[in-house]
């Protein structure tokens, strides 16, 4: 998959939120970089505050007003966002690039028919009318397996299971035709055989269309069913990156190893590994390596100085003083 | 083994749905019709099914908060519902519940020690000082310093607020917990600890858990027994380990296809079960599973299957095994 041009290039991506007239910075995001390739699938996972949602809406310009980019760039197949204004965004958005939401009901408009609101992208990005707009909504209800579109349509939200309605907030993702889909736990709320449906869906969409997914989980099993490559992130830092079977076969960071030990497995009864403590404050980050008051291997260097990115042979790069010793030894 | 602590026989919940012009109840939406279960001293039974399959009311029943529509509950040997006074007070004592949201479960007015220590205030006369002892042994048993007590719920994490609500069902001398998806909302790295936690204070304290989840992983780790529930019918029970080694009932394989892999090289099931769970209103005829199921057979949708035993262990409700 190499060989597939980048879609998206973030680079030393950092985002700050600036509060009490910016007597107080939070790093919310600092330092994040990672490439994704046409029809890859791309798993952001970490801890809620985290700053997983924040990379994502930086990369689309939907930061609140908090919020700013003070560094890094964000390439879109060649084009940097971060340096575009609003408008030219918000020709990008919907069309080339699409977001789906973790609660349905709140991306849908309730007072909007279904059709309203799935024909909106076509109708502002392809400039589409009348009939040609409706059976490209038919067509984009059908392919997200609503059943009896030309119905369906004229309906209202509420009048949807929560599956229906986050496939139809698949369907209006779509209908720009985007090369990159940014989804944020778009299945938290649904029950799991739904659950397992909307991410076959997605999986047969990406098939079919090539487009570059950027799938938000905190759940290390839709990671292990969907992702090519995995980024943890911890603190606002990505702490390792590696493609799916590297990092569920050898997980190089303390803190990756210790999600994946805190994953229950079936038919396993042992006690769960548990990390300590709790997940930082990201207004009053420890010095260092932000994971070491949690970290089961932590050395005194890790409490005075910040790791640096590792690049390892098996294509992983990881953020740990342990894996510079390595380095330094070998 | 011992008599159970809780034991439920042929419990139904009907809600009226729509009522016909001059009273009287045209439809009714069958929300638990007909369950059956025993919890032990020191057992938890986990109880899955999607939404909307009746675990929340049976929870609900069995925390006195609605009244069945028929069937039993008895606790210790004794109905429920026959309960009065002093009796009806032991039985609100004994029997506890945790729910899924700990930020809207937990007062944000009250103070740790107030939350914890008011079901001692009306359960007990026991003096202030007692009070404030037994809300700090209860903090430790969760794994929270005692002097935490004159915080207010916003000063926690999720975990650490889910703890709270642990150590405020434990605090009279409980029985019997409902945890309804009590991890749901959690973190991962949290919700290793608390699952750990429940385990451990079960080790110590001998209570017993009604675990209410949909994640199939997480409630076969915590439960020895599970109970599979669809459509206000339980379809499948049996112990934890027998059941994830041989799931029988089609939806409980549809369950098992649908969970998610712990490695992305495990198999992955072809394909799951298809559609959504039917309205309630309108219930299938026969099997209730029937129109989603992939072995359906045409007496399926004739006869309501019966539970009869599995292999080895426990019960299974499908035309398949008669």
């Amino acid at each position: 998959m190499a060989s597939r041009a980048p879609v998206l290039q973030v680079a030393g991506l950092q985002t700050h939120f600036f509060t009490f007239g910016g007597a107080r910075i939070i790093k919310a995001v600092d330092g994040v970089s990672f490439t994704l390739r046409e029809g890859e699938t791309l798993g952001l996972v970490g801890e809620s505050g985290s700053g997983k949602t924040t990379t994502c809406l930086s990369i689309v310009g939907l930061l609140p007003r908090a919020g700013r980019i003070v560094g890094g760039r964000v390439l879109f197949e060649g084009e940097d966002l971060t340096r575009k204004s609003q408008r030219e965004l918000r020709r990008i958005r919907g069309r080339r690039i699409a977001v789906i939401l973790q609660d349905p009901m709140a991306s849908l408009n309730p007072l909007f028919t279904i059709f309203r609101q799935v024909a909106e992208p076509a109708f502002f990005h392809q400039h589409l009318r009348g009939r040609t707009l409706r059976e490209r909504v038919q067509s984009l209800l059908r392919a997200v397996r609503i059943p009896s579109p030309e119905w369906r349509m004229r309906e209202y939200p509420h009048q949807m299971s929560g599956g229906m309605r986050q496939r139809i907030v698949g369907a209006i993702a779509l209908a720009g035709g985007p090369r990159l889909v940014i989804a944020d736990e778009p299945t938290t709320n649904l029950d799991v055989t739904i659950q397992a449906q909307y991410l076959d869906l997605l999986k047969d969409i990406q098939r079919e269309t090539g487009v570059a997914l950027i799938f938000v989980t905190h759940n290390l099993g839709i990671v292990a069913k969907m992702c090519d490559r995995v980024a943890v992130m911890y603190a606002g830092k990505l702490v390792e990156q590696a493609p799916v079977r590297e990092l569920f076969d050898d997980p190089k960071h303390p803190y990756t190893r210790a999600l994946l030990g805190s994953m229950p497995k079936l038919g396993n009864k042992e006690p769960l590994y548990s990390i300590r403590g709790q997940p930082p404050n990201l207004a009053n980050l420890p010095a260092g390596c932000a994971f070491h008051p949690r970290c089961p291997d932590v050395m005194p260097r890790c409490m005075s100085d910040e790791p640096r990115d590792v690049v390892l042979g098996d294509g992983s790069v990881a953020r740990c003083w342990l894996l510079d010793d390595v380095l330094t030894r070998s | 083994m011992s008599s159970p602590v809780l034991e439920v026989r042929g419990l139904k919940k009907h809600f009226p749905a729509r009522r016909r012009l001059l009273g009287g109840t045209a439809t009714w939406v069958k929300a638990v019709d007909g369950v059956d279960f025993a919890i032990h001293a020191g057992e938890t039974l986990g109880l899955i099914g999607e939404s909307g399959c009746g675990k929340t009311t049976t929870s609900k029943l069995i925390l006195l908060q609605e009244t069945p529509t028929a069937g039993t509950i008895s606790f210790d040997g004794r109905d429920i519902a026959s309960l009065e006074g002093p009796d009806l007070m032991a039985y609100r004592r004994a029997v506890q519940v945790v729910f899924q949201d700990p930020f809207s479960s937990l007062s944000p007015r009250m103070r740790v020690g107030d939350i914890i220590g008011e079901p001692l205030e009306i359960h007990t006369d026991l003096p202030r000082a007692a009070i404030g002892e037994r809300v700090g042994k209860v903090l430790e048993l969760v794994g929270l310093a005692p002097d935490v007590a004159p915080l207010f719920p916003h000063e926690f994490s999720g975990g650490q607020r889910q703890r709270i609500a642990i150590a405020r069902a434990l605090a009279t001398d409980t029985r019997l917990i409902v945890l309804d998806e009590p991890v749901s909302a959690l973190d991962v790295s949290v919700r290793a600890q608390i699952i750990n936690q429940l385990e451990a204070l079960q080790r110590t304290l001998g209570v017993s858990y009604l675990f209410i989840g949909h994640d199939l992983a997480t409630v076969a780790h915590i439960s020895h027994r599970i109970a599979v529930m669809y459509l206000g019918q339980i379809v499948e029970s049996a112990q934890s380990d027998a059941l994830c080694a041989r799931p029988m009932h089609p939806y409980t394989k549809a369950l098992f296809a649908a969970s998610l892999p712990s490695h992305p090289d495990d198999p992955q099931p072809e394909r799951t079960v298809a559609g959504e769970v039917p309205s309630a209103l309108d219930l299938p005829s026969g099997c209730r599973f029937h129109p989603r199921c992939p072995a359906a057979m045409p007496i399926c949708s004739q006869v309501a299957p019966t539970l009869r035993r599995r292999d080895g262990d426990g019960e299974v409700a499908c035309h398949l095994y008669d």
